[in-house]
């Protein structure tokens, strides 16, 4: 543990060295040569010398940037030998002042414990302030964005045309941005996908828990694991190369119209993606209640079936209900599947076989390409990331109070 | 010991109410009951008794079936209870298990209210016609159960929130609504202090007088209190079974002697 003061220093050091040394070799540089320059310049000088002290040399470069350079290498290395020196020095300080310290009465385990319990904190504290920094970001470019369109507009509007006319003239469209549209088609792939989830998830949990025989349960338990490791990119490439076009054919066979990139498309593959998360946590659910409740209902002469929807669905559902709501924020955060699969222009509809758009679609299409950060179309995608935040924060928020406020009812 | 007995203790014959012949249950490779020959009689208190590990819990939990539940157990011989082979294929488990009604070692009463806990029975097995009907049966139940003056104005309260001993009692009083011939208990006390067991105890003294009650016990006290007739196992074998007062102070076999002696066990 002594040398963890060291360690510290050694981090220091190396983090310091190189802008001290740098400021050092800048400010010694002749007169007049860093004269009526601007920072952008300076840094360019800067640089070269550096890539000089490097053994980069391009062609001839004044002899006042080769000395600077010299002096560079020069600095460099005695900060090297400083820091090794140091660094032994108060090594051995330590280890003598440590080896005094040492007695039958001394309580190292205490020291250990407030270090470790410090580091904790850091990593807890760091946690929650990546995620203030995160909303931070995101709430200033929201505000910024809200300065051009009104948040009335944003919020209720049901027209969603980002392309606003870049220079005079253009032919394009006016620009609208009303997020009903947008917002409307994540809930229609959202309900698709948890449509097909929430019943196929529920049933392989409740079949691998009560009656899967104990070699069916060992093999598709990780094979159902495996499914939830599958990368969204390639579950998009099923949407788009199979399911969709599958769909498409037998609407078209029963003379429905349908579009190729449906709602229906995605969200189905999706929901097969939603499958493992929902039947893992249902599982969870399910093998938490004791097992005295389930030989309770038994031995009062209850069929199977009836202990399941008797007693162990509801001492399940707070775990079950907790799952699904999980499943729906992923589902409304869900990015790659409904890239590929599904559509990009903006509909108002809740028709599955027609095209529809996601927020999550929208801020990637608005994110892509060259485009200037004070452009509505750009600051719409912070809106919409900001809106998608809330929803599936408020959508967690009650998912944890669910689990948390039910989860000992039994005990 | 006989003056702990709580039982007035009358040999005259009665009917056999459930019997076993020839009794073998395996888990896997595991022989837990070997040979085992029983005849458990109406309204008497039956006591199993035996080290853990005998066989006496697996051997209750067969009166029922429900070791049915367990994948690799296998069992053979023949329990009959009333005449009719419980093993027989014809014979529905479910429709079993209503009639020998069980209560385990640890209370588990359901994540439900009282009332909804003493109604499940009932409510499974359409005993009651209409709500007042139930009432009366839930009621009943709960006073049978010796718990009625404790829970009577908080039924709509979680069967969870008892104490460890009304927990019990409610389970009890849970299997009682059902209407069974046979009640079995697995340890019904070993959860409970002293005082709730003897709460217990003084129950099932009362039951005996409607039903057939077996009971498993790691306190040979406790059987002595409660029972007419006791078996003791051993490495899966019924040891020896007959009279409580007997086995307690004039057993036959020398392995009863050891255990009720403290010598092995």
């Amino acid at each position: 543990m002594s040398f963890i003061p060291v360690f510290v220093l050694i981090l220091l050091w190396l983090a310091l060295q190189g802008p001290v040394i740098t400021a050092i070799v800048m400010n010694s540089l002749p007169d007049g040569a860093l004269e009526g320059l601007d920072s952008g310049a300076r840094q360019l000088i800067q640089a070269e010398i550096s890539s000089i002290a490097a053994g980069n040399i391009f062609g001839t470069p004044e002899p006042w940037k080769m000395e600077a350079a010299r002096q560079l290498v020069r600095l460099h290395d005695i900060s090297v030998w400083a820091l090794l020196a140091i660094t032994l020095g108060l090594s051995g300080a330590l280890v003598l002042f440590s080896r005094r310290r040492v007695s039958a009465e001394f309580r190292a385990r205490h020291g250990v414990e407030r270090i470790v319990s410090g580091l904790m904190i850091f990593c807890a504290v760091v946690a929650i302030f990546v995620t203030l920094g995160i909303i931070g970001s995101l709430l200033f470019e929201t505000l910024k964005f809200f300065e051009k369109v009104p948040f009335t507009k944003f919020l209720f509007g049901i027209n969603w045309e980002p392309q606003i006319p870049i220079r005079e003239g253009q032919v394009a469209a006016a620009g609208a941005f009303g997020w009903v549209p947008v917002i409307l088609g994540t809930m229609v792939i959202t309900v698709v996908a948890l449509v097909l989830a929430v019943p196929v998830g529920l049933m392989s949990a409740i079949y691998l828990n009560e009656f899967a025989p104990k070699w069916f349960r060992a093999t598709a338990k990780p094979l159902l694991e495996i499914l939830a490791g599958v990368p969204t990119v390639v579950y998009g490439f099923f949407a788009i190369l199979v399911v969709a076009p599958v769909i498409r054919d037998f609407g078209q066979s029963l003379g429905l119209d349908v579009s190729p990139n449906t709602a229906l498309a995605a969200g189905g593959v999706m929901g097969v993606m939603l499958i493992p998360f929902i039947s893992s946590f249902a599982d969870d659910a399910l093998s938490a209640v004791p097992q005295a409740l389930r030989e309770g209902a038994l031995g009062l002469g209850a069929t199977r079936a009836e202990m399941m929807t008797t007693v162990l669905f509801p001492a399940a559902i707070p775990g079950i209900v907790g799952g699904v709501l999980l499943a729906v924020s992923r589902a409304i955060g869900e990015t790659m599947i409904v890239v590929m699969a599904a559509g990009l222009m903006a509909k108002m509809t809740i028709n599955p076989l027609e095209s529809v758009t996601t927020v999550t679609v929208q801020i990637v299409t608005l994110l892509i390409g060259d485009t200037s950060f004070d452009n509505p179309k750009t600051l719409a995608a912070f809106a919409l990331g900001m809106m998608l935040f809330i929803v599936t924060l408020v959508i967690n928020v009650f998912a944890l109070r669910i689990v948390r406020k039910y989860r000992e009812a039994y005990d | 010991m006989n003056d702990m007995r709580k039982v007035e203790r009358d040999v005259d014959a009665r009917e056999v109410k459930i019997s076993a012949r020839d009794c073998q249950v395996w888990y896997g490779d595991n022989h837990a009951i070997k040979d085992v020959n029983v005849d458990i009689e109406e309204k008497t208190v039956t006591a199993f008794i035996g080290p853990s590990g005998c066989g006496k819990s697996t051997f209750l939990r067969c009166l029922n079936r429900m070791n049915d539940m367990i994948d690799n157990c296998r069992i053979e011989g023949t329990i009959t209870l009333d005449g009719q082979d419980i093993y027989d294929p014809r014979v529905d488990p479910v429709q079993l298990r209503a009639k020998v009604g069980m209560v385990f070692q640890k209370p588990n009463p359901f994540p439900k209210s009282i009332y909804d806990n003493i109604a499940y029975g009932p409510r499974i097995h359409g005993l009651a016609r209409g709500k007042a009907e139930l009432d009366e049966i839930v009621e009943k139940s709960l006073r049978r159960g010796a718990i009625w003056d404790e829970v009577k104005d908080r039924l709509d309260a979680p069967g969870t929130g008892l104490s460890g001993g009304q927990q019990q009692r409610l389970c009890i009083a849970r299997a009682i609504a059902t209407q069974p011939e046979v009640l079995l208990m697995d340890e019904p006390c070993s959860a409970l202090d002293p005082i709730a067991t003897a709460q217990v105890e003084e129950l099932i003294d009362e039951l005996r007088k409607d039903y057939s009650v077996v009971i498993v016990t790691h306190s040979m006290q406790q059987a002595a209190r409660v029972s007419h007739k006791t078996a003791f196992f051993h490495l899966g074998n019924l040891v020896e079974y007959g009279e409580t007062g007997q086995i307690f102070t004039n057993p036959r076999d020398p392995r009863t002697e050891s255990y009720i002696t403290g010598r092995i066990g």
